[in-house]
Protein backbone atom coordinates (compact mmCIF):
# COMPACT_ATOMS: atom_id res chain seq x y z
CA UNK A 1 0.00 0.00 0.00
CA UNK A 2 1.36 3.41 -0.39
CA UNK A 3 1.23 4.82 3.23
CA UNK A 4 -0.92 8.55 3.18
CA UNK A 5 1.96 10.34 1.91
CA UNK A 6 2.53 8.37 -0.96
CA UNK A 7 -1.28 8.48 -1.97
CA UNK A 8 -1.03 12.39 -1.16
CA UNK A 9 1.81 12.18 -3.78
CA UNK A 10 0.01 10.19 -6.46
CA UNK A 11 -3.15 12.20 -5.94
CA UNK A 12 -0.91 15.40 -6.92
CA UNK A 13 0.89 14.35 -9.66
CA UNK A 14 -2.54 13.37 -10.88
CA UNK A 15 -3.46 16.38 -10.41
CA UNK A 16 -0.50 18.51 -11.86
CA UNK A 17 -0.83 16.26 -15.17
CA UNK A 18 -4.37 18.62 -15.94
CA UNK A 19 -7.43 17.74 -15.71
CA UNK A 20 -9.61 17.59 -12.21
CA UNK A 21 -9.79 13.74 -12.20
CA UNK A 22 -9.30 13.17 -8.53
CA UNK A 23 -12.11 14.40 -6.48
CA UNK A 24 -10.83 13.13 -2.98
CA UNK A 25 -8.20 10.67 -1.36
CA UNK A 26 -8.86 7.98 1.20
CA UNK A 27 -6.74 6.54 3.43
CA UNK A 28 -8.75 3.62 5.86
CA UNK A 29 -7.44 0.90 7.53
CA UNK A 30 -3.50 0.81 5.73
CA UNK A 31 -5.94 1.12 2.47
CA UNK A 32 -5.10 4.20 -0.49
CA UNK A 33 -8.25 4.74 -2.27
CA UNK A 34 -8.54 7.63 -4.99
CA UNK A 35 -11.87 9.21 -5.85
CA UNK A 36 -11.61 10.02 -9.65
CA UNK A 37 -14.48 11.64 -11.82
CA UNK A 38 -16.39 8.89 -13.49
CA UNK A 39 -14.98 10.20 -17.03
CA UNK A 40 -11.33 10.33 -15.99
CA UNK A 41 -10.99 6.31 -15.01
CA UNK A 42 -9.26 5.16 -18.54
CA UNK A 43 -6.82 8.00 -18.06
CA UNK A 44 -6.32 7.91 -14.23
CA UNK A 45 -6.17 3.80 -14.56
CA UNK A 46 -3.31 4.39 -17.23
CA UNK A 47 -2.02 6.67 -14.94
CA UNK A 48 -1.32 4.09 -12.47
CA UNK A 49 -0.04 1.51 -14.81
CA UNK A 50 2.78 3.84 -15.41
CA UNK A 51 3.45 3.94 -12.01
CA UNK A 52 3.30 0.37 -11.71
CA UNK A 53 0.33 -0.80 -11.47
CA UNK A 54 -0.28 -2.70 -13.97
CA UNK A 55 -2.56 -5.46 -12.69
CA UNK A 56 -6.73 -5.01 -12.48
CA UNK A 57 -7.38 -7.55 -9.32
CA UNK A 58 -11.05 -6.81 -9.57
CA UNK A 59 -13.80 -4.50 -10.32
CA UNK A 60 -16.61 -4.25 -8.37
CA UNK A 61 -19.90 -1.77 -8.22
CA UNK A 62 -21.07 -1.02 -4.65
CA UNK A 63 -24.95 1.18 -4.30
CA UNK A 64 -24.38 4.24 -1.38
CA UNK A 65 -27.79 4.34 -1.10
CA UNK A 66 -29.66 7.42 0.14
CA UNK A 67 -26.19 8.96 -0.22
CA UNK A 68 -26.12 10.77 -3.83
CA UNK A 69 -24.45 10.07 -6.45
CA UNK A 70 -25.57 6.54 -5.75
CA UNK A 71 -24.24 3.86 -7.77
CA UNK A 72 -20.21 3.20 -7.18
CA UNK A 73 -17.64 1.39 -9.12
CA UNK A 74 -14.14 0.49 -7.62
CA UNK A 75 -11.12 -0.63 -9.14
CA UNK A 76 -8.55 -2.28 -7.17
CA UNK A 77 -5.16 -1.77 -8.89
CA UNK A 78 -1.94 -4.24 -7.91
CA UNK A 79 1.42 -3.86 -8.03
CA UNK A 80 3.04 -7.22 -8.30
CA UNK A 81 6.52 -5.41 -8.71
CA UNK A 82 6.68 -3.59 -5.57
CA UNK A 83 3.39 -5.28 -3.94
CA UNK A 84 1.56 -2.49 -3.79
CA UNK A 85 -2.27 -1.72 -3.88
CA UNK A 86 -4.26 1.55 -4.73
CA UNK A 87 -8.33 1.04 -5.18
CA UNK A 88 -10.08 3.62 -7.97
CA UNK A 89 -13.39 4.50 -7.09
CA UNK A 90 -15.84 6.59 -8.86
CA UNK A 91 -19.45 7.40 -8.52
CA UNK A 92 -22.27 8.16 -10.38
CA UNK A 93 -26.20 8.98 -10.32
CA UNK A 94 -28.63 6.55 -11.21
CA UNK A 95 -30.08 9.08 -13.82
CA UNK A 96 -27.21 8.96 -16.03
CA UNK A 97 -24.85 5.80 -14.58
CA UNK A 98 -22.48 5.90 -17.76
CA UNK A 99 -18.61 4.82 -16.73
CA UNK A 100 -16.26 4.39 -19.78
CA UNK A 101 -15.25 0.65 -20.45
CA UNK A 102 -11.54 -0.37 -19.44
CA UNK A 103 -12.05 -3.35 -21.09
CA UNK A 104 -10.05 -1.93 -24.52
CA UNK A 105 -6.44 -1.50 -21.64
CA UNK A 106 -7.34 -4.36 -19.27
CA UNK A 107 -9.82 -7.28 -21.15
CA UNK A 108 -9.71 -8.88 -17.48
CA UNK A 109 -12.50 -6.24 -16.70
CA UNK A 110 -14.91 -7.62 -19.40
CA UNK A 111 -16.65 -10.41 -17.47
CA UNK A 112 -16.48 -7.99 -14.25
CA UNK A 113 -18.17 -4.95 -15.78
CA UNK A 114 -21.05 -6.99 -17.22
CA UNK A 115 -21.44 -8.39 -14.02
CA UNK A 116 -21.66 -4.58 -12.18
CA UNK A 117 -24.09 -4.07 -15.18
CA UNK A 118 -26.26 -6.77 -14.28
CA UNK A 119 -26.46 -6.27 -10.79
CA UNK A 120 -26.14 -2.16 -10.62
CA UNK A 121 -27.23 -0.89 -13.80
CA UNK A 122 -24.08 0.71 -14.80
CA UNK A 123 -23.58 1.10 -18.30
CA UNK A 124 -19.58 0.72 -19.19
CA UNK A 125 -19.69 2.81 -22.34
CA UNK A 126 -17.48 1.11 -24.79
CA UNK A 127 -17.97 -1.96 -23.86
CA UNK A 128 -17.49 -4.96 -26.59
CA UNK A 129 -20.28 -6.73 -25.39
CA UNK A 130 -22.53 -5.39 -22.18
CA UNK A 131 -25.28 -7.47 -21.40
CA UNK A 132 -26.80 -9.56 -18.32
CA UNK A 133 -24.17 -12.14 -17.28
CA UNK A 134 -25.52 -13.77 -14.24
CA UNK A 135 -29.19 -12.94 -14.04
CA UNK A 136 -31.25 -14.11 -16.83
CA UNK A 137 -31.77 -11.95 -20.35
CA UNK A 138 -35.34 -11.03 -19.64
CA UNK A 139 -35.02 -10.17 -16.10
CA UNK A 140 -36.17 -6.73 -14.62
CA UNK A 141 -34.58 -4.64 -12.80
CA UNK A 142 -30.92 -4.54 -11.59
CA UNK A 143 -30.82 -7.04 -8.36
CA UNK A 144 -28.23 -5.31 -6.36
CA UNK A 145 -29.20 -2.43 -5.76
CA UNK A 146 -29.85 -1.59 -2.41
CA UNK A 147 -33.89 -0.52 -2.72
CA UNK A 148 -34.80 -3.43 -5.34
CA UNK A 149 -36.28 -5.81 -2.41
CA UNK A 150 -35.59 -9.40 -1.05
CA UNK A 151 -37.28 -12.09 -1.47
CA UNK A 152 -41.50 -11.78 -3.01
CA UNK A 153 -40.25 -13.55 -5.82
CA UNK A 154 -40.79 -17.18 -6.36
CA UNK A 155 -38.14 -19.34 -7.98
CA UNK A 156 -39.19 -20.45 -10.91
CA UNK A 157 -39.77 -24.33 -11.60
CA UNK A 158 -41.55 -26.24 -14.32
CA UNK A 159 -44.14 -27.18 -11.39
CA UNK A 160 -44.75 -24.17 -9.87
CA UNK A 161 -45.06 -21.47 -12.77
CA UNK A 162 -48.84 -20.89 -11.90
CA UNK A 163 -47.68 -20.39 -8.21
CA UNK A 164 -46.32 -17.67 -8.29
CA UNK A 165 -48.61 -14.07 -6.42
CA UNK A 166 -51.25 -12.93 -8.59
CA UNK A 167 -49.76 -14.95 -11.45
CA UNK A 168 -54.48 -14.87 -12.42
CA UNK A 169 -54.03 -11.16 -13.05
CA UNK A 170 -51.12 -11.62 -15.36
CA UNK A 171 -53.30 -12.30 -18.03
CA UNK B 1 -42.67 -8.40 -11.22
CA UNK B 2 -41.79 -10.63 -13.95
CA UNK B 3 -44.57 -12.09 -15.48
CA UNK B 4 -44.00 -15.66 -15.44
CA UNK B 5 -46.79 -17.08 -17.35
CA UNK B 6 -45.07 -14.91 -20.37
CA UNK B 7 -41.99 -16.07 -20.06
CA UNK B 8 -42.78 -20.11 -19.81
CA UNK B 9 -45.35 -19.98 -22.57
CA UNK B 10 -45.18 -16.87 -25.04
CA UNK B 11 -41.69 -16.36 -25.62
CA UNK B 12 -39.48 -19.27 -27.35
CA UNK B 13 -36.61 -20.28 -25.60
CA UNK B 14 -34.38 -18.81 -28.41
CA UNK B 15 -35.76 -15.18 -28.36
CA UNK B 16 -34.92 -15.03 -24.81
CA UNK B 17 -31.47 -15.37 -25.62
CA UNK B 18 -31.53 -13.64 -28.17
CA UNK B 19 -29.04 -11.33 -27.28
CA UNK B 20 -26.38 -13.96 -27.30
CA UNK B 21 -24.50 -12.69 -30.14
CA UNK B 22 -23.37 -15.18 -33.00
CA UNK B 23 -22.16 -12.87 -35.78
CA UNK B 24 -18.79 -13.98 -34.90
CA UNK B 25 -19.60 -17.48 -35.90
CA UNK B 26 -20.12 -17.05 -39.73
CA UNK B 27 -17.40 -18.82 -42.05
CA UNK B 28 -15.03 -16.90 -42.90
CA UNK B 29 -12.53 -17.03 -46.63
CA UNK B 30 -11.12 -19.80 -46.93
CA UNK B 31 -12.59 -21.80 -43.46
CA UNK B 32 -14.03 -24.69 -43.46
CA UNK B 33 -18.34 -24.60 -42.78
CA UNK B 34 -18.22 -23.97 -38.90
CA UNK B 35 -20.09 -26.05 -36.33
CA UNK B 36 -21.95 -23.90 -33.74
CA UNK B 37 -22.07 -26.85 -31.38
CA UNK B 38 -23.54 -26.33 -27.45
CA UNK B 39 -21.62 -27.90 -24.48
CA UNK B 40 -23.45 -27.62 -21.08
CA UNK B 41 -24.98 -26.61 -18.39
CA UNK B 42 -25.67 -30.23 -17.88
CA UNK B 43 -22.59 -32.19 -19.18
CA UNK B 44 -20.32 -34.04 -16.40
CA UNK B 45 -17.09 -33.04 -17.81
CA UNK B 46 -17.83 -29.12 -17.14
CA UNK B 47 -17.43 -29.27 -13.50
CA UNK B 48 -20.97 -27.77 -12.87
CA UNK B 49 -23.10 -25.73 -14.50
CA UNK B 50 -21.21 -24.17 -17.05
CA UNK B 51 -22.13 -23.79 -20.69
CA UNK B 52 -19.81 -22.76 -23.30
CA UNK B 53 -20.97 -22.04 -27.05
CA UNK B 54 -17.90 -23.36 -29.01
CA UNK B 55 -17.82 -22.76 -32.87
CA UNK B 56 -15.81 -25.63 -34.64
CA UNK B 57 -14.03 -25.69 -38.00
CA UNK B 58 -13.42 -29.31 -37.99
CA UNK B 59 -12.71 -30.87 -35.26
CA UNK B 60 -10.54 -27.64 -34.42
CA UNK B 61 -12.31 -24.38 -32.24
CA UNK B 62 -12.30 -21.00 -33.11
CA UNK B 63 -14.25 -19.92 -30.56
CA UNK B 64 -15.64 -20.44 -27.70
CA UNK B 65 -18.09 -18.24 -25.15
CA UNK B 66 -18.65 -18.92 -22.04
CA UNK B 67 -22.58 -18.43 -20.76
CA UNK B 68 -22.94 -18.62 -16.88
CA UNK B 69 -25.11 -17.70 -14.20
CA UNK B 70 -27.07 -21.56 -13.84
CA UNK B 71 -26.40 -21.36 -10.10
CA UNK B 72 -26.64 -17.44 -9.58
CA UNK B 73 -28.45 -17.46 -5.87
CA UNK B 74 -27.89 -13.95 -5.11
CA UNK B 75 -25.50 -14.91 -2.54
CA UNK B 76 -23.65 -11.41 -1.78
CA UNK B 77 -27.57 -9.60 -1.32
CA UNK B 78 -28.44 -12.22 1.10
CA UNK B 79 -25.18 -10.99 3.29
CA UNK B 80 -27.11 -7.64 2.98
CA UNK B 81 -29.87 -8.81 4.95
CA UNK B 82 -27.66 -10.90 7.80
CA UNK B 83 -25.97 -9.89 10.88
CA UNK B 84 -22.42 -9.81 10.13
CA UNK B 85 -21.31 -13.18 12.09
CA UNK B 86 -24.78 -15.03 10.58
CA UNK B 87 -22.92 -14.03 6.91
CA UNK B 88 -20.33 -16.73 7.61
CA UNK B 89 -22.08 -19.47 6.27
CA UNK B 90 -23.88 -17.45 3.35
CA UNK B 91 -19.92 -16.54 2.18
CA UNK B 92 -18.68 -19.88 2.76
CA UNK B 93 -21.27 -21.48 0.08
CA UNK B 94 -20.18 -19.68 -2.68
CA UNK B 95 -16.67 -21.78 -3.85
CA UNK B 96 -18.22 -24.79 -2.29
CA UNK B 97 -14.77 -26.12 -2.43
CA UNK B 98 -13.01 -23.64 -0.43
CA UNK B 99 -14.80 -23.11 2.09
CA UNK B 100 -12.62 -22.24 4.56
CA UNK B 101 -11.18 -19.72 1.75
CA UNK B 102 -14.15 -17.66 2.01
CA UNK B 103 -14.98 -17.53 5.50
CA UNK B 104 -11.31 -16.40 5.65
CA UNK B 105 -11.54 -13.39 3.34
CA UNK B 106 -15.02 -12.29 4.72
CA UNK B 107 -13.29 -12.48 8.28
CA UNK B 108 -10.05 -10.79 7.62
CA UNK B 109 -12.39 -8.00 5.71
CA UNK B 110 -14.63 -7.18 8.80
CA UNK B 111 -11.53 -7.59 11.45
CA UNK B 112 -9.62 -4.76 8.88
CA UNK B 113 -12.60 -2.65 9.32
CA UNK B 114 -12.75 -3.22 12.87
CA UNK B 115 -8.97 -3.22 13.60
CA UNK B 116 -9.44 -6.27 15.55
CA UNK B 117 -6.14 -8.37 16.28
CA UNK B 118 -6.49 -11.83 15.94
CA UNK B 119 -4.49 -14.09 18.91
CA UNK B 120 -1.57 -15.93 17.35
CA UNK B 121 -3.08 -19.42 18.08
CA UNK B 122 -6.17 -18.55 16.14
CA UNK B 123 -4.32 -17.62 13.25
CA UNK B 124 -2.04 -20.90 13.43
CA UNK B 125 -5.18 -22.85 13.47
CA UNK B 126 -6.40 -20.67 10.22
CA UNK B 127 -3.42 -21.35 8.83
CA UNK B 128 -3.96 -25.36 9.11
CA UNK B 129 -7.10 -25.44 8.36
CA UNK B 130 -6.61 -23.66 4.85
CA UNK B 131 -4.01 -25.32 3.78
CA UNK B 132 -6.31 -28.69 4.76
CA UNK B 133 -8.45 -27.06 2.81
CA UNK B 134 -6.71 -26.79 -0.38
CA UNK B 135 -5.05 -30.26 -0.42
CA UNK B 136 -8.79 -31.01 -0.29
CA UNK B 137 -9.71 -28.65 -3.30
CA UNK B 138 -7.03 -29.61 -5.37
CA UNK B 139 -7.61 -33.54 -4.66
CA UNK B 140 -11.35 -32.85 -5.69
CA UNK B 141 -9.65 -30.99 -9.04
CA UNK B 142 -7.27 -34.10 -9.79
CA UNK B 143 -9.92 -36.87 -9.42
CA UNK B 144 -12.18 -35.04 -11.46
CA UNK B 145 -9.61 -34.04 -14.09
CA UNK B 146 -8.06 -37.72 -14.17
CA UNK B 147 -11.62 -38.75 -14.69
CA UNK B 148 -11.89 -36.41 -17.63
CA UNK B 149 -9.20 -38.01 -18.54
CA UNK B 150 -10.42 -41.67 -18.63
CA UNK B 151 -8.76 -42.13 -15.37
CA UNK B 152 -11.25 -43.96 -13.17
CA UNK B 153 -8.70 -45.15 -10.34
CA UNK B 154 -7.47 -41.90 -9.97
CA UNK B 155 -10.68 -40.48 -8.71
CA UNK B 156 -11.07 -43.54 -6.58
CA UNK B 157 -8.01 -42.71 -4.60
CA UNK B 158 -8.24 -38.67 -4.48
CA UNK B 159 -11.78 -38.80 -2.93
CA UNK B 160 -10.68 -41.80 -0.25
CA UNK B 161 -7.35 -38.87 0.62
CA UNK B 162 -10.53 -36.56 0.40
CA UNK B 163 -12.23 -38.31 2.59
CA UNK B 164 -9.38 -38.02 5.05
CA UNK B 165 -9.19 -34.62 5.15
CA UNK B 166 -12.93 -34.15 5.68
CA UNK B 167 -12.91 -36.55 8.54
CA UNK B 168 -10.21 -34.36 9.99
CA UNK B 169 -12.49 -31.18 9.34
CA UNK B 170 -15.63 -32.93 11.21
CA UNK B 171 -13.61 -33.38 14.15
CA UNK B 172 -12.22 -30.19 14.74
CA UNK B 173 -15.67 -28.56 13.89
CA UNK B 174 -18.28 -31.33 13.26
CA UNK B 175 -19.00 -30.49 10.11
CA UNK B 176 -17.24 -31.95 6.42
CA UNK B 177 -17.58 -29.13 4.66
CA UNK B 178 -19.26 -25.53 5.49
CA UNK B 179 -18.04 -25.35 8.58
CA UNK B 180 -18.21 -21.95 9.42
CA UNK B 181 -15.21 -22.80 11.92
CA UNK B 182 -13.57 -19.57 10.87
CA UNK B 183 -15.12 -16.54 12.76
CA UNK B 184 -14.76 -12.58 13.00
CA UNK B 185 -11.66 -12.51 15.52
CA UNK B 186 -10.36 -15.97 15.78
CA UNK B 187 -11.72 -19.14 15.30
CA UNK B 188 -15.09 -21.43 16.75
CA UNK B 189 -13.37 -23.76 18.97
CA UNK B 190 -10.24 -25.36 20.11
CA UNK B 191 -9.16 -27.81 18.22
CA UNK B 192 -10.24 -31.02 20.04
CA UNK B 193 -7.75 -33.58 22.09
CA UNK B 194 -5.92 -36.18 19.60
CA UNK B 195 -6.85 -33.78 16.37
CA UNK B 196 -3.10 -32.67 16.16
CA UNK B 197 -2.08 -36.48 15.54
CA UNK B 198 -4.57 -37.32 13.57
CA UNK B 199 -3.13 -34.14 11.14
CA UNK B 200 0.41 -35.26 12.19
CA UNK B 201 -0.43 -38.53 10.33
CA UNK B 202 -1.89 -37.20 7.50
CA UNK B 203 1.11 -35.12 6.58
CA UNK B 204 3.44 -38.27 7.17
CA UNK B 205 0.72 -39.71 4.93
CA UNK B 206 0.09 -37.06 2.45
CA UNK B 207 3.51 -36.84 0.47
CA UNK B 208 3.49 -40.43 -0.04
CA UNK B 209 0.36 -40.40 -1.69
CA UNK B 210 1.53 -37.06 -4.41
CA UNK B 211 4.04 -39.08 -5.08
CA UNK B 212 2.31 -41.99 -6.10
CA UNK B 213 -0.18 -40.39 -7.76
CA UNK B 214 2.96 -38.31 -9.70
CA UNK B 215 4.49 -41.91 -10.15
CA UNK B 216 0.88 -42.66 -11.87
CA UNK B 217 0.58 -40.07 -13.88
CA UNK B 218 3.40 -37.56 -14.60
CA UNK B 219 5.01 -39.93 -17.37
CA UNK B 220 1.63 -41.57 -18.13
CA UNK B 221 1.46 -41.85 -22.19
CA UNK B 222 -2.15 -40.96 -22.02
CA UNK B 223 -1.81 -37.69 -19.82
CA UNK B 224 1.49 -36.88 -21.58
CA UNK B 225 -0.21 -36.78 -24.17
CA UNK B 226 -3.26 -35.28 -23.89
CA UNK B 227 -1.53 -32.36 -22.13
CA UNK B 228 1.89 -31.24 -23.28
CA UNK B 229 2.25 -28.23 -25.28
CA UNK B 230 -1.99 -28.04 -25.04
CA UNK B 231 -3.18 -24.94 -24.48
CA UNK B 232 -0.17 -22.92 -23.61
CA UNK B 233 -0.97 -19.08 -22.75
CA UNK B 234 2.32 -17.21 -21.99
CA UNK B 235 2.36 -15.32 -18.70
CA UNK B 236 1.64 -11.45 -20.45
CA UNK B 237 -1.64 -12.42 -21.61
CA UNK B 238 -2.99 -13.90 -18.75
CA UNK B 239 -1.86 -11.08 -16.74
CA UNK B 240 -4.00 -9.02 -18.86
CA UNK B 241 -6.86 -11.12 -18.14
CA UNK B 242 -6.07 -10.83 -14.44
CA UNK B 243 -5.40 -14.98 -14.60
CA UNK B 244 -4.15 -15.96 -10.60
CA UNK B 245 -3.01 -18.45 -8.57
CA UNK B 246 -1.60 -21.53 -10.11
CA UNK B 247 -2.44 -20.94 -13.74
CA UNK B 248 -0.84 -17.99 -13.47
CA UNK B 249 2.09 -19.84 -11.38
CA UNK B 250 2.10 -22.27 -13.95
CA UNK B 251 3.55 -20.05 -16.97
CA UNK B 252 6.34 -18.77 -14.86
CA UNK B 253 5.09 -15.98 -12.56
CA UNK B 254 5.38 -17.00 -8.65
CA UNK B 255 2.86 -14.39 -7.49
CA UNK B 256 1.44 -15.80 -4.51
CA UNK B 257 0.08 -13.50 -2.01
CA UNK B 258 0.76 -15.89 0.45
CA UNK B 259 4.88 -15.07 0.03
CA UNK B 260 3.70 -11.61 -1.50
CA UNK B 261 1.47 -10.36 0.60
CA UNK B 262 1.83 -12.42 3.86
CA UNK B 263 -1.82 -12.83 6.33
CA UNK B 264 -2.53 -15.07 8.95
CA UNK B 265 1.26 -15.79 9.70
CA UNK B 266 1.96 -17.05 6.54
CA UNK B 267 5.43 -15.16 7.01
CA UNK B 268 6.25 -17.62 10.16
CA UNK B 269 6.62 -20.69 7.30
CA UNK B 270 9.08 -21.85 5.35
CA UNK B 271 7.83 -23.32 1.92
CA UNK B 272 7.94 -22.96 -1.95
CA UNK B 273 5.93 -21.61 -4.77
CA UNK B 274 5.69 -24.36 -7.41
CA UNK B 275 6.39 -22.65 -10.68
CA UNK B 276 6.02 -24.29 -14.61
CA UNK B 277 7.94 -23.21 -17.28
CA UNK B 278 6.09 -22.29 -20.64
CA UNK B 279 2.41 -22.37 -19.10
CA UNK B 280 0.83 -25.22 -20.88
CA UNK B 281 -1.76 -28.07 -19.45
CA UNK B 282 0.97 -30.05 -18.11
CA UNK B 283 2.37 -27.06 -16.04
CA UNK B 284 -0.44 -26.29 -14.82
CA UNK B 285 -1.07 -30.08 -13.78
CA UNK B 286 2.44 -30.08 -12.06
CA UNK B 287 2.02 -27.02 -10.51
CA UNK B 288 -1.40 -28.30 -8.40
CA UNK B 289 0.24 -31.35 -7.72
CA UNK B 290 3.52 -29.74 -5.84
CA UNK B 291 1.59 -27.39 -4.25
CA UNK B 292 -0.17 -30.06 -2.45
CA UNK B 293 3.20 -31.42 -1.00
CA UNK B 294 4.01 -27.59 -0.03
CA UNK B 295 0.50 -27.09 1.85
CA UNK B 296 1.89 -30.18 3.94
CA UNK B 297 4.88 -28.39 4.74
CA UNK B 298 2.93 -25.38 5.55
CA UNK B 299 0.29 -27.75 8.31
CA UNK B 300 3.46 -29.82 9.86
CA UNK B 301 5.12 -26.25 11.21
CA UNK B 302 2.21 -24.80 11.77
CA UNK B 303 1.71 -27.88 14.35
CA UNK B 304 4.77 -28.07 15.46
CA UNK B 305 4.95 -24.22 16.12
CA UNK B 306 1.44 -23.92 17.40
CA UNK B 307 1.19 -21.29 20.47
CA UNK B 308 -0.28 -21.16 23.03
CA UNK B 309 -3.00 -18.96 24.10
CA UNK B 310 -6.85 -17.64 23.29
CA UNK B 311 -8.18 -19.44 20.17
CA UNK B 312 -10.29 -16.21 19.34
CA UNK B 313 -9.83 -12.62 20.38
CA UNK B 314 -10.91 -11.53 24.48
CA UNK B 315 -13.07 -8.29 22.88
CA UNK B 316 -16.51 -9.52 24.37
CA UNK B 317 -17.74 -6.98 21.68
CA UNK B 318 -17.07 -9.27 18.98
CA UNK B 319 -16.71 -12.88 20.14
CA UNK B 320 -18.97 -14.73 22.43
CA UNK B 321 -18.15 -15.32 25.94
CA UNK B 322 -17.19 -18.69 27.12
CA UNK B 323 -20.54 -20.53 28.32
CA UNK B 324 -19.40 -20.97 32.08
CA UNK B 325 -19.15 -17.59 32.20
CA UNK B 326 -22.77 -16.69 31.47
CA UNK B 327 -23.77 -17.97 34.87
CA UNK B 328 -21.46 -15.97 36.86
CA UNK B 329 -21.30 -12.64 35.62
CA UNK B 330 -24.65 -10.17 34.26
CA UNK B 331 -21.67 -8.90 31.46
CA UNK B 332 -21.02 -11.84 30.38
CA UNK B 333 -24.89 -12.25 30.12
CA UNK B 334 -25.77 -8.82 28.49
CA UNK B 335 -22.99 -9.41 25.53
CA UNK B 336 -24.13 -12.89 24.47
CA UNK B 337 -27.62 -11.40 24.27
CA UNK B 338 -26.52 -8.51 22.10
CA UNK B 339 -24.31 -10.70 20.21
CA UNK B 340 -26.92 -13.00 19.20
CA UNK B 341 -30.08 -10.96 18.82
CA UNK B 342 -28.23 -7.95 16.94
CA UNK B 343 -24.61 -8.90 16.04
CA UNK B 344 -22.01 -6.71 16.48
CA UNK B 345 -21.78 -2.97 14.57
CA UNK B 346 -18.80 -1.97 12.70
CA UNK B 347 -17.70 1.22 12.17
CA UNK B 348 -18.22 2.62 8.23
CA UNK B 349 -15.73 2.11 5.64
CA UNK B 350 -14.45 -0.10 3.15
CA UNK B 351 -12.20 -2.56 2.92
CA UNK B 352 -10.85 -5.16 0.05
CA UNK B 353 -9.02 -8.31 1.66
CA UNK B 354 -7.62 -10.57 -0.52
CA UNK B 355 -5.96 -13.73 -0.01
CA UNK B 356 -4.62 -16.64 -2.18
CA UNK B 357 -7.52 -19.70 -2.76
CA UNK B 358 -6.40 -22.72 -4.33
CA UNK B 359 -7.71 -20.50 -7.79
CA UNK B 360 -6.32 -17.84 -7.16
CA UNK B 361 -6.57 -14.50 -5.77
CA UNK B 362 -9.96 -14.14 -3.67
CA UNK B 363 -10.88 -10.73 -2.90
CA UNK B 364 -13.62 -10.00 -0.38
CA UNK B 365 -14.98 -6.37 -0.17
CA UNK B 366 -17.31 -5.40 2.83
CA UNK B 367 -18.40 -1.96 3.02
CA UNK B 368 -20.22 -1.07 6.19
CA UNK B 369 -22.59 1.67 6.73
CA UNK B 370 -21.94 1.90 10.87
CA UNK B 371 -24.52 -0.94 11.36
CA UNK B 372 -24.81 -4.67 12.66
CA UNK B 373 -25.05 -6.19 8.89
CA UNK B 374 -22.85 -5.28 5.94
CA UNK B 375 -24.09 -2.43 3.41
CA UNK B 376 -21.97 -4.58 0.61
CA UNK B 377 -20.14 -7.91 -0.06
CA UNK B 378 -18.61 -8.87 -2.62
CA UNK B 379 -16.05 -11.40 -3.80
CA UNK B 380 -14.08 -11.42 -6.36
CA UNK B 381 -13.76 -15.46 -7.33
CA UNK B 382 -10.96 -16.12 -9.21
CA UNK B 383 -12.98 -19.07 -10.73
CA UNK B 384 -14.97 -16.00 -12.42
CA UNK B 385 -11.94 -14.38 -13.38
CA UNK B 386 -10.09 -16.91 -14.30
CA UNK B 387 -12.70 -18.54 -16.66
CA UNK B 388 -12.63 -15.59 -19.35
CA UNK B 389 -9.10 -17.54 -20.08
CA UNK B 390 -11.05 -20.30 -21.74
CA UNK B 391 -10.75 -18.20 -24.92
CA UNK B 392 -7.65 -18.04 -25.11
CA UNK B 393 -6.72 -21.40 -24.08
CA UNK B 394 -9.04 -23.24 -25.83
CA UNK B 395 -8.91 -20.96 -29.79
CA UNK B 396 -7.29 -23.27 -32.54
CA UNK B 397 -6.98 -26.14 -30.06
CA UNK B 398 -8.53 -29.88 -30.74
CA UNK B 399 -12.19 -30.19 -29.03
CA UNK B 400 -10.53 -33.58 -27.91
CA UNK B 401 -8.23 -31.37 -26.12
CA UNK B 402 -10.75 -29.00 -24.68
CA UNK B 403 -12.12 -31.16 -21.54
CA UNK B 404 -8.53 -31.70 -20.33
CA UNK B 405 -7.64 -27.95 -20.71
CA UNK B 406 -11.64 -26.97 -19.20
CA UNK B 407 -10.24 -29.71 -16.30
CA UNK B 408 -6.96 -27.77 -15.87
CA UNK B 409 -8.57 -24.03 -15.47
CA UNK B 410 -10.13 -25.88 -12.72
CA UNK B 411 -13.98 -23.63 -12.46
CA UNK B 412 -16.22 -24.32 -9.34
CA UNK B 413 -19.17 -22.90 -10.56
CA UNK B 414 -20.48 -22.27 -7.14
CA UNK B 415 -18.16 -19.73 -6.82
CA UNK B 416 -18.24 -18.10 -10.58
CA UNK B 417 -22.52 -17.61 -10.35
CA UNK B 418 -22.78 -16.84 -6.47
Amino acid sequence: MPDATGLELLANELRDAGDDAVLDTVFFRGQATLLVQPGAVPAVLAFLRGWGYNFLASLHGVDYFPEEPRLGVHYEMLDMRNVDRISVKTRVHTEAPEVPSVVADWPTANHQEREVYDMFGVVFEGHPDLRRILMPEDYEGHPQRRDFPMGGEPVLFTHNTRNGPGWWDQS
Amino acid sequence: MTDLDAITRDVPYREREASIDISAFESQEGQEELLTLNFGPHHPATHGVLRLLTVLEGEVIRDIKPIIGYVHTGIEKTCEDKAYWKVIPVVERMDYLAYYFNAMAYCSAVEQLIGLEVPKRAQYLRVIHLELNRIMSHLVWLGTSCLDLGAISMFWYCFRDRESVLDLFEMSSGQRMHPRYIQVGGVFEDIPVGWADRVRRFCEEMPTRVDQYAALLDKNEIVVQRLRDVAVVPESTLLKLGVTGPLLRASGNPWDLRKAQPYSSYEDFAFQIPVGTIGDNYDRFRVRMQEMKESVKIIAQALDGLPEGPYITDDRKYALPPRHELATSMEALIHHFKLVTEGFRVPPGEVYAPIESPRGELGCFVRSDGSAKPARVHMRDPSFVNLQAIKVMCTDTYIADFIATLAMLDPVLGGIDR
